[in-house]
């Protein structure tokens, strides 16, 4: 996982600034490229709240974030520049994320934190004016803009770099690309079912991947709150015994300062869960961040089925097209209505054949072109799609046992408090 | 009245064989140099503020010089026209002369062990006699066939066995070693106060009680306060006990269903499978160490803490004795005042007998209390150490599963971070 100002090193490290400043749809795939991380130090520094009207004219309160970004170069110079910052909302990032999922459809393109808490277990707060969940979901945001700003391809994008710098008017920024309506149609499509006759293997079996990865975090993190939930209660009851054991101390003599005394660890014991769970979430938002994942991966997917679908339809239509010049040509009309037409009206006059000849043959021109086309945009989405489905794997590999080690790292240091409290509550008791 | 004859029985209008044996055994044993803690007299009884050192020798000197050794074990099934009960082998092993045999083994059933407890009772009314385990398990009505709950009470009969054993008075009570030795306990039982005479107590004792006492010693009301608070306490203790195990029933549960959520995953990964069994195997581990944990609160600190709730209701029930013996004596002392000279002196008599019963009861008691306080600490003091050391045993064995799993991903458990990094 990213950490907070240092960019994750991309495959090879290559010092030379090919800054594509063109940073919208027909970006070429660099492989290794520098990334825009590497120029700049990006942080969600904090964040505020707010109130304004919405859309409807309504008062509403809501979380601003505040984004900072420092030239790297300054950094490692070891100047300390004061840094350029502004201010944004979650809905401000959802529109970001969308403007890049549209975008770059063969890019797995990384999650938001989610909107709102889920996997709770009962004392974590379900509130999005929570502080807790507002400082997770900065953490979530900063991670977010680390992701993307390391991406080999996404990084290059000049409404991420407008994002990041330019507060005023970016929005409408981004409505210009026009963007919106490939959103509307994508998602029109994401949904639909269609029969593709030739999908790629890799692709189909990613997609089935993507399915087993979604399914299998949830249960996990199902399981976790509950475990969470469970353990909070045993500790807490502890708590009972500090209590107790210190009005049982007021009434014995040579009992009473053991008990006092052991009484108090009980306390500590019983205080102890909140922290342990609060760095458990931390774990269980390192998970949430792959469950995310494994919907923008499935997206990438279903865009190979969608151009593949596509390609099949246009190379359907071109086919019959052809097909109908050829009966034309020949005379023979098979089928069709026109030959039927001519059966009970009569033959048409050659004029009238000529023109639907030329018409046909533009159309055949023009459905060779939109094959080829299609045939580009699916090979194109094709291959790049593997690369950065092959760039995901490797992240998601790395990423997600880091986490699991760190998940052990917590577990021990549990332990260690465990060991620590029953030890010193022993202490005690051999005093009693 | 002298001292030595104190802890006698004293039950005071019954003499029958039984007490006639007791107090010749007692009377045998004062000649003995053991160091127990006999009371000589009313100054010298339990002095909360006494010094430790002494009753520790106390303690080491009983260990050593333990001549009685009693286990209750072996249960078994008896089927009768009428009725299935259980029957225990308790064995006995010692030197003592009052014994023929060096070794005995009788069988005998929960009845048996009531009888026992019920005589000792009787001809020590003051004194605090190890309560027997309850009849039936209220809370979540448990089949009284069920191997668990035979085994629970097992262990309470052995303890309650070895409990008059050590007391250095019980212990020489006929009723005990007619327990331990006959092979026909019927006829035993048999003998002894009828229930129309034990009736006849309790009327008294109710009567005794509507009077109200008119001059309870400080001592004992301070006793009487003690054990009140005790009993609070004690059952509170008792009771979180109870509830953390639940608790820990519940997080074991959710954990048995966390444990494969890492296992089904792993079968849909490839580089990921390996770290993600690992952890899997790390939550079953854990699991497995819980479940010893509960094991153990249920087997240790559980049955300790409910035998003191047992005794403070046995501590409120000899106090409450004491007070009826020191009120009947009171009534009659009244009644003496009143009375016209023709009884003077049968009924004189009468009241000293009396005076001499309670200052024998208050004697008992107060030798008795300091005893069992001593008892109540270290047992209470040995199941919360014993609790600990397995919580620390539990942890550090998690602990040293999670380790394992690091040093198998090739990572020192010290390190906090994945040091590969180098931006």
């Amino acid at each position: 996982m990213a950490e907070d100002g240092k960019g994750e090193p991309v495959a090879t490290d290559d010092d030379s600034e090919h800054l594509a400043v063109d940073g919208s749809s027909n970006n070429t795939m660099v492989e290794e490229s520098c990334t825009l991380l590497r120029r700049m130090e990006i942080c969600v520094a904090e964040a505020e709240k707010r109130s304004g009207k919405n859309a409807v004219n309504m008062q509403e309160t809501f979380t601003v974030y505040l984004i900072e970004t420092r030239p790297m170069d300054a950094v490692a110079e070891g100047r300390n520049p004061a840094p350029d910052s502004l201010w944004r909302r979650y809905s401000e990032f959802e529109l970001l994320r969308s403007y890049l999922v549209v975008t770059y459809p063969y890019i797995v393109v990384p999650p938001l934190p989610e909107k709102r808490a889920e996997f709770v277990w009962h004392k974590l707060s379900a509130d999005n004016m929570d502080p807790d969940f507002v400082e997770r979901r900065r953490v979530g945001l900063e991670n977010f803009l680390l992701r993307v700003a390391s991406h080999p391809v996404l990084s290059n994008d000049k409404i991420l770099y407008h994002f990041l710098t330019e507060e005023h008017g970016w929005k409408e920024v981004v409505y210009e690309t026009g963007f919106q309506a490939k959103a509307d149609s994508r998602l029109r499509a994401l949904s639909a079912t269609f029969r593709v006759r030739n999908t790629d293997k890799r692709f189909m079996d990613m997609k089935h991947y993507s399915d087993e990865l979604q399914s299998h975090t949830s249960q996990l993190l199902r399981a976790r709150a509950r475990v969470a939930d469970r353990l909070y209660g045993v500790f807490k009851v502890h708590g009972n015994y500090g209590r107790v054991f210190s009005e049982w101390s007021a009434i014995e003599k040579e009992m009473g300062d053991g008990l006092q005394s052991a009484g108090h660890h009980m306390d500590a014991y019983a205080a102890s869960i909140d922290d342990i769970l609060e760095e458990e979430e931390h774990y269980a938002d390192q998970l949430k961040e792959y469950l995310f994942y494994a919907e923008a991966l499935r997206a990438v997917c279903r865009k190979h089925e969608l151009t593949q679908f596509e390609l099949e339809m246009a190379s359907q239509d071109l086919i019959s097209k052809k097909q109908q010049r050829e009966e034309l040509a020949t005379g023979c009309e098979r089928f069709s209505f026109k030959g039927m037409t001519n059966k009970l009206f009569g033959q048409e006059a050659p004029e009238q054949r000529e023109a639907r000849l030329k018409l046909l043959e533009e159309l055949i021109a023009e459905g060779e072109e939109a094959v080829k086309e299609k045939t580009v945009e699916c090979e194109e989405h094709v291959e790049r799609a593997w690369v950065d489905m092959q760039r995901f794997e490797e992240q998601k590999d790395k990423d997600l046992r880091e986490a699991l080690i760190n998940y052990a790292v917590m577990q021990i240091s549990m332990c260690k408090k465990g060991i620590q409290v029953w030890s010193n509550a022993k202490e005690c008791f051999l005093k009693m | 009245m002298s001292g030595q004859t104190v802890p006698a029985d004293f039950s005071g209008h019954m003499l029958d064989l039984d007490e006639d044996e007791d107090l010749e055994v007692f009377s045998k044993n004062t000649s003995l140099a053991d160091g127990s803690p006999m009371p000589n007299s009313p100054s010298s009884m339990v002095n909360q503020y006494r010094l430790e050192e002494d009753e520790e020798e106390e303690q080491q000197q009983d260990a050593d010089t333990k001549d009685i050794f009693i286990t209750v074990d072996n249960p078994e099934s008896h089927v009768t026209a009428i009725e299935t009960f259980i029957m225990y082998r308790v064995l006995t092993k010692t030197t003592r002369s009052e014994f023929d045999s060096s070794e005995y083994e009788v069988r005998r059933r929960y009845q048996d062990f009531l009888w026992l407890r019920s005589r000792l009772e009787e001809n020590h009314p003051t004194l605090i006699v190890h309560p027997l385990p309850e009849k039936f398990v209220m809370k979540g009505m448990v089949e009284r066939f069920n191997d668990d709950f035979i085994e629970t009470r097992r262990k309470a009969l052995h303890r309650f066995l070895n409990k008059i054993s050590e007391h250095p008075i019980l212990s020489y009570s006929q009723h005990f070693k007619v327990f331990l030795t006959a092979q026909e306990l019927t006829s035993h039982k048999k003998q002894g106060p009828g229930f129309l005479s034990r009736m006849g107590e309790t009327v008294r004792a109710v009567a005794n009680s509507v009077r109200g006492l008119r001059n309870r010693p400080e001592e004992f009301t301070l006793m009487q306060e003690y054990v009140e608070d005790f009993s609070n306490k004690i059952c509170s203790v008792d009771k979180v006990t109870q509830r953390i195990i639940k608790e820990q029933r519940e997080y074991l549960d959710e954990l048995k269903q966390y444990g494969p959520t890492y296992t089904q995953w792993a079968g849909s990964e490839e580089d990921l499978a390996e770290p993600l069994k690992g952890v899997a195997r790390c939550v079953e581990g854990c699991s497995k160490e819980t479940e010893e944990q509960i094991q153990h609160l249920s087997e240790v600190l559980v049955p300790a803490l409910h035998e003191y709730v047992l005794c403070a209701e046995t501590l409120k029930a000899v106090m409450r004795r004491r007070d009826n013996i020191q009120a009947e004596f009171e009534a009659k002392n009244e009644a003496l005042a009143s009375r016209k000279p023709e009884n003077q002196e049968a009924l004189q008599e009468e009241v000293d007998g009396l005076a001499d019963r309670v200052e024998l009861a208050n004697n008992a008691l107060k030798g008795d209390w300091s005893r069992w306080q001593k008892g109540m600490r270290t047992d209470l003091k040995s199941a919360f150490i014993s609790t600990a050391e397995k919580n620390v045993d539990y942890y550090e064995k998690c602990l040293a599963v999670w380790e394992s799993f690091l040093l198998s991903q090739r990572v020192e458990p010290s390190e906090q971070r994945d040091g590969e990094d180098v931006s």
